[in-house]
């Protein structure tokens, strides 16, 4: 068993609920042990960025060197707190003198960073570690070619803190593909969904997630998923909105890529927080449960 | 500081803008590009020419979504992000007020709610938000909030979280620590 040091991020308990729900259940069978950091707290976050960044580096490296001190690394499923996390620790890298004002104040809390930490996505995990041809190994209930636009989001891969394309990346299509669904074709995979400024310029991200949505299903898509928190609070929390900003009638599932594989692992819906979604995945179910229905129309 | 150039190319994420050589392809790439009065090409542009109140009461950086496409994309190492972070930060501890965007309110109810809980409260955060700009547009959030709220998406209450006085300690002493120097 693979052991990380997890760090959920704060949408994981809110407002993205079914992310840190489905990631727990899916580790034990996957033979992840996934160690909860300690005491936490915000990994820096890009509004902190913006406002002060130094300020947001010392908020990160308080994180960076709790887990430093576990030893193994540091496994996040939130593509934000993956890019903020990554970049204050190669900020601190670059620069020695930051460092050394900030370890000057970690002081004070009894912790010291040294920058020996690896900090890693949780499709990075899944992808090089776990990798597809072992999980599809795993896989009770294969989701019988179901069409999924694999969204990647912006944060994943880019900037490059990975090993994935920046523009057209591939390791979700494969978590995808190795759970038995099919990654159909998918040419907005790695656009932005608006982000935060979903609150602040409401009507520009919603034309962003329109176009999403609208792609997805130009090309077939059953459903979305996607491992961003962020991604999938403004594909499927927005959508109502959307419909009602440009009367549209989107009504397209938007998974966690966890809560998928923690089907094909014949996990229940409840314990993956498949409740928690907004947009009903339910017309997505039928088709994985039943699969004599669809199997005698291909 | 000598000049604007000066200024910005001191700061984290504005070390890269002398490699600029104007190709554009940032502003090509940016999905907010048309929001902007200033995309990311143009205002590298007003720097090299010293218009600080122009750039730094500017909402053009406010719109940066973060997507990160323009800074993949530039043939020189730029990273236009970080740039528009770089220029957010400066904009903010000058107490330049900018207008045409709610963002700069948006990222102040944010990191005040990471600073009174240690993470963030969603529902806190935004019911700051809109307090300090628009309660009738909160009306409009309700259905969203609403369904947030049913799924279980949406706590009202923070959580406690343990390090959150470590976390108020710490950035205090590091204000100290850079004050100090």
């Amino acid at each position: 068993m693979k052991e990380y040091t997890y760090y959920p991020g704060c949408s994981a308990e809110a407002t993205a609920k079914g992310l840190g729900l489905s990631v727990e259940v899916i580790a034990k069978p996957l033979d992840m042990k996934l160690i909860e950091l300690e005491g936490w707290t915000c990994c820096g976050s890009t509004p902190y960025d913006a406002l002060n960044e130094l300020e947001s580096i010392v908020v990160a490296a308080r994180n960076l060197a709790l887990a430093e001190k576990k030893g193994r690394d540091l496994v996040t499923p939130c593509s934000a707190c993956y890019i903020t996390l990554n970049k204050a620790n190669i900020r601190l890298e670059d620069h020695p003198h930051l460092m050394a004002q900030v370890n000057e104040a970690l002081a004070v809390i009894n912790l010291e960073y040294h920058g020996n930490l690896r900090i890693r996505h949780l499709v990075d995990v899944l992808v090089n570690d776990i990798t597809p041809e072992v999980i599809a190994t795993k896989i009770k209930r294969p989701l019988h070619g179901l069409k999924v636009a694999p969204y990647y989001g912006c944060q994943l891969v880019r900037p490059h803190f990975g090993t994935d394309d920046t523009e057209f990346p591939q390791s979700l299509d494969r978590l995808v593909e190795c759970v038995g669904a099919e990654a159909v074709y998918f040419p907005l995979k790695a656009r932005c969904c608006g982000a935060s400024l979903i609150i602040s310029e409401e009507k520009l991200a919603l034309n962003l997630i329109r176009k999403l949505l609208d792609n997805a299903l130009e090309n077939g898509a059953q459903c979305i998923a996607t491992p961003c928190p962020l991604c999938q609070t403004n594909l499927d929390a927005y959508q109502s909105r959307v419909n009602s900003t440009f009367k549209t009638h989107y009504k397209l599932p938007v998974f966690f890529i966890t809560q998928l594989i923690g089907l094909a692992l014949e996990i229940d819906p409840i314990p993956l927080g498949l409740n928690t979604n907004i947009v009903s995945p339910k017309e997505v179910l039928n088709y994985i449960y039943n699969p004599i229905t669809h199997s005698t129309t291909h | 500081m000598n000049t604007f150039v000066e200024e910005v190319a001191a700061t984290l994420g504005g070390e890269h803008i002398l490699s600029c050589i104007q190709c554009g392809v940032c502003t090509g790439s940016c999905p907010m590009a048309s929001q902007m009065e200033y995309p990311p090409r143009k205002i590298i542009a007003l720097i090299r020419a010293g218009m600080r109140d122009k750039v730094l009461s500017s909402s053009s950086m406010w719109f940066c979504l973060s997507c990160h496409l323009c800074g993949c994309r530039c043939p020189r190492g730029v990273k236009p992000t970080d740039l528009a972070h770089a220029l957010e930060s400066l904009a903010t501890q000058h107490g330049y007020r900018v207008k045409g965007t709610r963002t700069p309110a948006m990222y102040h109810s944010f990191v005040g709610s990471i600073k009174a809980n240690g993470r963030v409260h969603e529902f806190g955060m935004m019911f700051i938000f809109y307090l300090r700009t628009n309660l009738l547009a909160a009306l409009k959030m309700i259905p969203v909030g609403l369904k947030l709220f049913l799924h279980r998406r949406m706590p009202l209450m923070p959580r406690k979280v343990e390090g959150k006085a470590d976390l108020s300690r710490l950035i205090q002493k590091f204000r100290e620590v850079r004050g100090a120097q």
